[in-house]
């Protein structure tokens, strides 16, 4: 049932991010089993799965709130694995958390303010949250509002919108239309295109396998620790075993 | 109003700055890094000791040995976090009182050993001033404003800055402090300095207006985790009310009847709201 | 069979050599002992909640009750302390349960749980230095002497007041073993490790939590009775408050809050250490303040007297003391009890 064909051509030297053998778990818990996985620049890759599959796993582990116990993780060839995340964050990697995670008590520009902590992100403060304004309108709007106080779509804007004030190499988004009305799906994704179509390299986790494959040029299919698929977004709908098990066709 | 009532209510309020003071830098700790440094009160009085040592035998003027002694204090919150805190961070509640308690004890035994048991004064009288016929003692007053431009200026800073803004997210959710930018153990350590400092800010004060021996912490240490637990364990704008609730409960009733009597006053007010609101006035 | 029978005649042998013990040993070494066996029961006491995470950081509130009750039956009603004792235990279980009963049901654990103890702990000693007229406040207070005397269990001869510890200390391993070996220690452990399961599974919450404390706090009130009988003085600072609170806390987990002669051992070890310069220094301190406080007490001086009951009132003034006309102003020496008055 493994194929791994990869038809979409990434050189060694073009990655900007990539995944060599990485195993990770919690405790003698072990979730993810030697994956390898690349990201190039500009790209938007995608990894699908079912539950408990170790997508978030994957997430944490790039972002460095978990540490690997084996493998390389590269950003633009440095070798990231097991540092702590705020260096990763300073590299150039930015997570939007699952769940959002925003900080409850603080208020939406706090909540930017925060993405904005890094010392090179400051200086430009104003200017990018002027950005992240004008992409979120709604955002500006409720500027002083508290971010536990705001809907689930409205938070999920706030969440990207605070990954995106470092302005980031990366942003690696974990689930972001779970727990999300259908209507505001439409928006998040409507969201990824054009943040994709702005040349921000994506690497997105989803469970809704139909609608990420959409947005992305690549994804891959994590099942239980394992990558048991790889291609291109065109590939994977076209494939089998995509169909019949994710799409229900 | 009886003018005598009224010098009460004056006074109570001036002690309840002070009272705030300390609350603050309490609740500063147990809301961002959710331990209670039980040892708070003997970091105030090793501090009003550091104060009393510059001042005294190195003959520092005294705004210089002050700012000496919130420099202590900061750099014992500091140690307190880093050795004896940071490596149980993880574990029960029991473990961390022990630590701290220990710690209680050690320091007035350091105490005890450095300074002796006798009282130590700074020697300095500062005038009482006459208003109608009301006495207020200065270095009350001082300490009443002073209280009052720290908690602004931490106000300010845990409001305005990045800094400060990043130790009231990290009491929020840790764990994803890392995806800021942010180095936890660094806020937190930041945190424990500030928390120290504030210690040290109050214990210039304290020591303006009373003696400092190795066991004043067993004074107004109970009465600071009350004032804290009253007005909502970490919630530094609940301690801050409670402080000024609690310090005119003791003014006011001391008035009335003998101090002590008003303090039980104080003290019994504090477990039947605690037994009506276990949160605190502003707990969650 | 046998394997039981040995165990209990070993238990019966330890027993008999503990009674005998005083008489193989100096005076000092019998005063040692019988101080480690009343604090044995106060630690075993205070573990009793302890090891089901019922910190409580206000023991010295029962502490002190025990101690000063019967002495002032005694003082004042010439009430034997073989009556006065226990009458001292129920009230201070009945304080207990007074504070413990609404904390319990309205769930106030933790945290809160210990500094509401702990502001317990300092009520009492606040009520002890302010009824000063009956209880001599920090200057203490001594039960009337009528020398060797059973009735008023006041025994100069260590051994026998050995005796009378040994009993007691009995009274709390039995106490102990009985919640280890009836249905209280799986309640109440489980209770400890969640509480909300442990009521969904039909354990009465509330019962089993007022009634170990209860069995705490009265046989922590014992050993300060016997404590306060054997020493014949009283003081507020060591028989209740925030440092006496906390040195049972400590001895208690030092020597092991889960095993029934842990706390035991909690006592050897802190009364062995207390033997080193700590305690050198801390009866000098002790002794110290006493000095100042009668220095300061009998100080004629009508305008210093004012000045540091008038510091209490946090007013800086004396409004009692001092008639319209007379100078008032804070500064003054400082005594313990104006400092308590922050």
């Amino acid at each position: 049932m493994s194929s791994k064909s990869i038809s979409a051509a990434s050189t060694e030297m073009a990655a900007l991010l990539r995944l060599k053998d990485v195993s990770a778990g919690y405790g003698s818990f072990a979730a993810l089993f030697g994956i390898s996985l690349s990201v190039e620049s500009g790209e938007a890759v995608g990894v699908v799965g079912p539950n408990g599959a170790g997508k978030t796993t994957l997430m944490r582990v790039i972002s460095g709130l978990l540490p690997p116990t084996g493998g390389r993780i590269e950003l633009e060839g440095d070798d990231l694995a097991g540092a702590p995340s705020y260096r990763i964050v300073a590299a150039g990697i930015a997570h939007v958390p699952e769940n959002r995670r925003l900080f409850p008590r603080l208020t939406v520009e706090e909540n930017l303010r925060m993405g904005a902590y890094l010392l090179q992100a400051r200086k430009h403060f104003a200017e990018r949250l002027d950005g992240v304004y004008g992409r979120f309108p709604r955002l500006k709007e409720r500027r002083t509002q508290l971010a536990g106080t705001l809907s689930g779509g409205e938070q999920q804007m706030v969440a990207i919108g605070r990954a995106l004030m470092s302005k980031p190499k990366l942003l690696l988004m974990d689930e972001p239309s779970a727990g999300l009305a259908p209507r505001v799906v439409d928006q998040v994704f409507d969201l990824v295109r054009g943040i994709r179509a702005e040349g921000l390299t994506v690497l997105i986790v989803e469970q809704n396998v139909r609608r990420v494959l959409e947005v992305v040029d690549r994804a891959y299919l994590l099942e239980t620790g394992h990558i048991r698929l790889a291609g291109s977004a065109a590939e994977l709908k076209e494939n089998a075993f995509i169909r019949q098990s994710y799409l229900g066709l | 109003m009886d003018i005598y009532l009224l010098e009460a209510i004056i006074n109570g309020l001036l002690l309840g700055g002070v009272l705030a003071l300390l609350s603050l830098g309490l609740n500063l700790i147990f809301g961002v890094i959710d331990v209670v440094w039980i040892v708070y009160a003997e970091i105030v009085m090793s501090a009003m000791y550091g104060v009393y040592w510059l001042y005294s035998y190195y003959h520092w003027p005294l705004l210089l040995a002050c700012v000496g002694a919130i420099g202590i204090g900061a750099l014992i919150g500091v140690l307190v976090h880093v050795v004896v805190i940071q490596p149980i961070l993880g574990s029960a509640p029991i473990n961390q009182l022990l630590a701290t308690g220990g710690l209680l004890f050690f320091l007035q035994s350091l105490a005890t050993l450095l300074f002796g048991t006798d009282y130590r004064n700074l020697g300095i009288r500062l005038p009482v001033i006459e208003i109608g016929d009301i006495f207020i003692s200065f270095s009350r007053l001082i300490a009443f404003f002073m209280a009052l431009v720290g908690a602004v200026l931490l106000y300010l800073f845990l409001a305005k800055t990045y800094l400060g803004t990043a130790i009231r997210a990290i009491a929020q959710d840790r764990e994803i402090m890392g995806l800021m930018g942010v180095n936890e153990r660094r806020i937190y350590v930041i945190t424990s300095a500030i928390g120290g400092g504030l210690a040290g800010l109050a214990a210039c004060l304290l020591v303006l207006q009373y003696d400092v021996h190795p066991f004043i912490g067993l004074t107004f240490g109970p009465i600071t985790f009350m004032v804290c637990v009253l007005g909502g364990l970490g919630n530094m704008i609940g301690g801050f009310i409670a402080a000024f609730i609690i310090s005119q409960i003791i003014a006011v009733g001391g008035y009335y009847f003998p101090v002590e009597v008003a303090e039980v006053l104080a003290f019994v007010f504090f477990i039947v709201m605690i037994l009506f609101r276990p949160q605190g006035i502003l707990g969650k | 069979m046998s394997g039981a029978g040995g165990a209990r005649a070993l238990g019966y042998a330890a027993l008999a050599a503990l009674a005998a013990l005083p008489f193989f040993l100096s005076s000092y070494f019998q005063h040692l002992a019988v101080q480690i066996v009343i604090w044995s029961l106060v630690y075993t006491g205070w573990a009793l909640m302890g090891r089901f995470r019922l910190t409580s950081l206000g023991h010295g509130a029962f502490l002190g009750v025990g101690a000063y009750v019967p002495t002032l039956l005694w003082n004042n009603y010439g009430v034997t302390p073989w009556l006065g004792i226990p009458a001292a235990m129920a009230l201070a279980i009945l304080l207990a349960m007074v504070v413990g009963y609404p904390c319990f049901r309205l769930k106030v654990v933790g945290h809160y749980f210990a500094l509401v103890t702990l502001a317990l702990g300092q009520v009492v000693l606040l009520v002890i230095v302010a009824a000063r007229e009956i209880t001599g406040g920090s200057l203490g207070m001594t039960p009337r002497a009528v020398g060797h005397s059973w009735y008023a269990l006041q025994l100069p001869d260590k051994a026998s007041f050995y005796a009378v510890a040994l009993g007691a200390w009995l009274l709390g391993i039995a106490a102990w073993h009985w919640v280890e070996r009836g249905m209280q220690r799986p309640a109440l452990e489980a209770i400890a490790e969640d509480e909300e399961a442990a009521a969904a599974v039909g354990i009465d919450v509330l019962k089993e939590k007022l009634r170990i404390t209860a069995l705490s706090t009265g046989l922590t009130a014992l050993g300060g009775a016997l404590y306060a009988q054997y020493l014949m003085y009283l003081n507020p600072e060591s028989m209740s408050g925030v440092g006496i609170s906390l040195q049972i806390v400590f001895a208690a987990i030092a020597g092991g809050m889960y095993s029934m002669f842990g706390p035991t051992v909690g006592a050897c070890l802190h009364h062995r250490a207390q033997r080193g310069a700590a305690r050198a220094v801390r009866h000098a301190f002790r002794r110290r303040r006493q000095y100042d406080l009668r220095r300061a007490a009998c100080r004629v001086h009508h305008l210093h007297a004012a000045r540091h009951r008038g510091l209490g009132r946090a007013d800086g003034g004396a409004a009692e003391a001092a008639g319209p006309g007379h100078a008032r102003g804070p500064g003054g020496r400082i005594t313990l009890d104006s400092l308590r008055r922050f």
